[in-house]
């Protein structure tokens, strides 16, 4: 268990920059999600961790040692891949005994820590199995058995659970975290997944372009998004963007006010999530005019896509999510207004894409 | 029930006349034929007595097949020596083959260094140059050899016949095929478990390439058995000589033994028959991408 720091770590890929200057303390013990699109630079960040990478500039640091010129064997890290990487010609055994004995640990102590692991993760029973001859949730605990064995400082998993089918990456979600408690070991998680992301990591870095666009725990990240793009992209549906404007202290969205905001007049991007919004008849004011574009009935809830009136250029319209208690239905172009939840509006600067400065942002605290 | 017997007659009226056999084999049966007509002939001429062997038009089957050409060959010539010289050369130059062209190829296919695409260029381009040209160049090499390094290696030696042969292009550039197609996710698992460079190749990389390991082992026995230019230009003492060379004592400059040389000919292929049995099942199945995701 330790540390990781990276210290203004770029990479460059002929004209691409992957990563950009990044700057980032991972805690002992922590459990740290790396978040993004693709191509955001998440996997290169770990892949230079995991010394698989050379970094163009910068320092990386594992429990305070600079460990940019190791190999990726003497830096006592694991990584779980996203293919599980499980050596197709041995047995399960021989996968987990893999690591220790290229360190030449014990034969006895092999067999013991093996055992243990394997127990731990429900695969005893298949130690004398090969690879092919495994389920994909089972190829995934022996990919993570594998790393967990080493017990190394640090663990990387570079999106581990994409290849499971949507119900036994839910379970398999909640092993991770359960494990994670249990042995609090530094990880680094790489995922594109924002549920996972939220549900899984004590702190969340969510990325774009080879930069961090915010780090923080998963109420700062859904709460207090630093910009549009984290706005946009955290949230199932994400946050709806619309283009405002703040005029004599009031935020306007297609004429509605929506909040009070102290500020010179300027146009904005006006945020709010789905499930803020109430859906109310289309003369009622202060209500965002919109039509109905199509309604998604979940059992739970219905998404209600709806177009902003009046916004942006008149061949497209903005488009926003609103979600509504279940059985809601409406015709296809109906007009109806939308409201939105006291203190529960956030405002971006139109032009950099930035979370309003901070008197905004109490005002939707206290709210 | 009814409705499932109903359904099918329709169907099977309608597709009409049908070739009892897939159309590729009008082409494959001839071809198979004009294939293994020779070999049958060899293995008929091998039975002969030299009248019927001559004869024409020529007989197909022995009127009283000759088992004795057999002995007959083995004696005529030191066919013992030949055969261990044959298994000595195909030995070493198949050994150093995997070793050398394994870690080249590794290395064309894995290793980033300066170069690289260039070396592997050239590489290839001398798949294009015909032995028959290099031939001259690689006998004064070889010649050099002799005279400077050690007798074993220079003309009319045992050495003459593996020294050009110890890597080749076409086993560098088959490995290097192969080897590309092994996930190179395996090897950053085994580099992050430990490994160096050498272990992944040896511990993760050659034990799943042992289908292409095996195939170029085969085809190098092959290549070095059946080797006859090289062993005639370099060696010229009864006791250097290969099979292929040796068969030649049968043909003389008047007058052909066709019933020896061809039961000389029988005997040499069969070791390579053996070879071809054993690796066959390498041919067959890879298992690289079983350890990933379904």
């Amino acid at each position: 268990m330790a540390e990781v720091e990276y210290r203004g770590v770029s990479r460059r890929f002929g004209e691409i920059q992957a990563l950009h200057d990044l700057d980032l303390l991972v805690a002992d013990g922590e459990f740290l999600i790396l978040v993004g699109p693709s191509g955001c630079g998440k996997s290169t960040a770990l892949r230079l961790l995991a010394g698989l990478d050379k970094p163009t500039s910068g320092e990386i640091l594992i429990a305070g040692q600079p460990v940019t010129r190791l190999g990726p064997g003497e830096r006592d890290i694991a990584m779980v891949f996203q293919n599980y990487a499980l050596y197709p010609h041995m047995s399960v055994f021989a996968n987990l005994a893999y690591g220790l004995r290229q360190r030449r640990t014990p034969r006895a102590e092999i067999q013991r820590r093996v055992r243990e692991t394997a127990v731990l993760l429900d695969i005893d029973g298949l130690l004398d199995r090969k690879p092919g001859q495994l389920s994909g949730g089972q190829r995934q605990r022996v990919a993570m058995g594998r790393a967990m064995v080493r017990r190394p400082q640090a663990f990387l998993l570079d999106e581990p659970l994409s290849n499971l089918d949507a119900k036994l990456r839910t379970q398999v979600r909640g092993d991770l975290k359960r494990l994670h408690l249990e042995l609090p070991v530094t990880s680094i998680y790489v995922t594109h997944d924002q549920v996972e992301a939220m549900t899984l990591g004590d702190r969340i870095c969510v990325m774009s372009n080879g930069e961090v666009q915010q780090l923080g725990t998963t109420d700062d990240i859904y709460n207090r998004p630093a910009n549009t793009f984290v706005a946009g992209f955290m949230g199932s549906p994400p946050m709806n963007l619309v283009a405002g404007e703040v005029r004599g202290g009031v935020v306007r969205v297609a004429g509605a006010a929506l909040a009070d905001f102290s500020s010179p007049d300027a146009p904005v991007t006006v945020g709010f999530r789905p499930e803020d919004l109430r859906i109310v008849g289309p003369l009622e004011t202060d209500s965002v005019p919109v039509r109905i574009d199509v309604c998604e009935p979940l059992g739970s809830h219905v998404l209600v896509h709806a177009l902003v009136d009046g916004s942006g250029a008149e061949s497209s319209p903005t488009k926003v999510i609103a979600q509504a208690p279940p059985g809601t239905t409406y015709d296809p172009g109906a007009r109806v207004g939308l409201t939105v939840a006291p203190g529960k509006t956030f405002v971006f600067d139109a032009e950099t894409g930035r979370a309003a400065p901070p008197p905004t942002r109490e005002r939707i605290a206290t709210a | 029930m009814s409705t499932a017997t109903s359904s099918v007659e329709p169907g099977s009226a309608t597709r009409g006349w049908r070739l009892p056999f897939s159309p590729w084999h009008l082409v494959l049966v001839p071809l198979t034929f004009v294939l293994v007509v020779p070999m049958l002939w060899m293995v008929a001429t091998s039975l002969q007595t030299q009248g019927e062997a001559n004869r024409f038009p020529p007989v197909l089957l022995p009127h009283d097949p000759r088992i004795a050409n057999y002995a007959d060959a083995w004696h005529t010539a030191p066919f013992g020596t030949f055969f261990l010289n044959s298994t000595l050369v195909a030995l070493v130059v198949v050994a150093s083959n995997l070793v050398v062209c394994s870690l080249t190829g590794y290395a064309f296919a894995r290793v980033r260094f300066l170069g690289r695409k260039a070396l592997f260029m050239a590489l290839m381009a001398t798949l294009m140059v015909p032995f028959q040209v290099t031939m001259i160049p690689v006998f004064l090499i070889v010649k050099w050899f002799g005279d400077n390094v050690s007798p074993y290696l220079g003309i009319n030696h045992l050495g003459a016949l593996m020294l050009p042969n110890l890597a080749t292009a076409f086993g560098i550039f088959f490995l290097r095929q192969f080897f590309q197609t092994v996930p190179v996710e395996l090897e950053e698992a085994a580099r992050v478990d430990g490994s160096s460079r050498l272990g992944v190749l040896f511990k993760i990389v050659l034990p799943l390439s042992m289908p292409a390991m095996s195939t170029l082992a085969a085809l190098t026995i092959l290549t070095s058995w059946n080797d006859f230019l090289w062993p005639l230009i370099v060696i010229t003492s009864t006791d250097q000589m290969t099979v292929p060379l040796g068969l030649s004592y049968f043909q003389g400059a008047h007058q052909t033994n066709w019933p020896l040389l061809m039961a000389g000919n029988v005997m040499s292929l069969v070791p390579m028959l053996v070879v071809f049995l054993l690796a066959q099942r390498y041919f067959v199945q890879s298992v690289a991408g079983t350890g990933l995701k379904g």
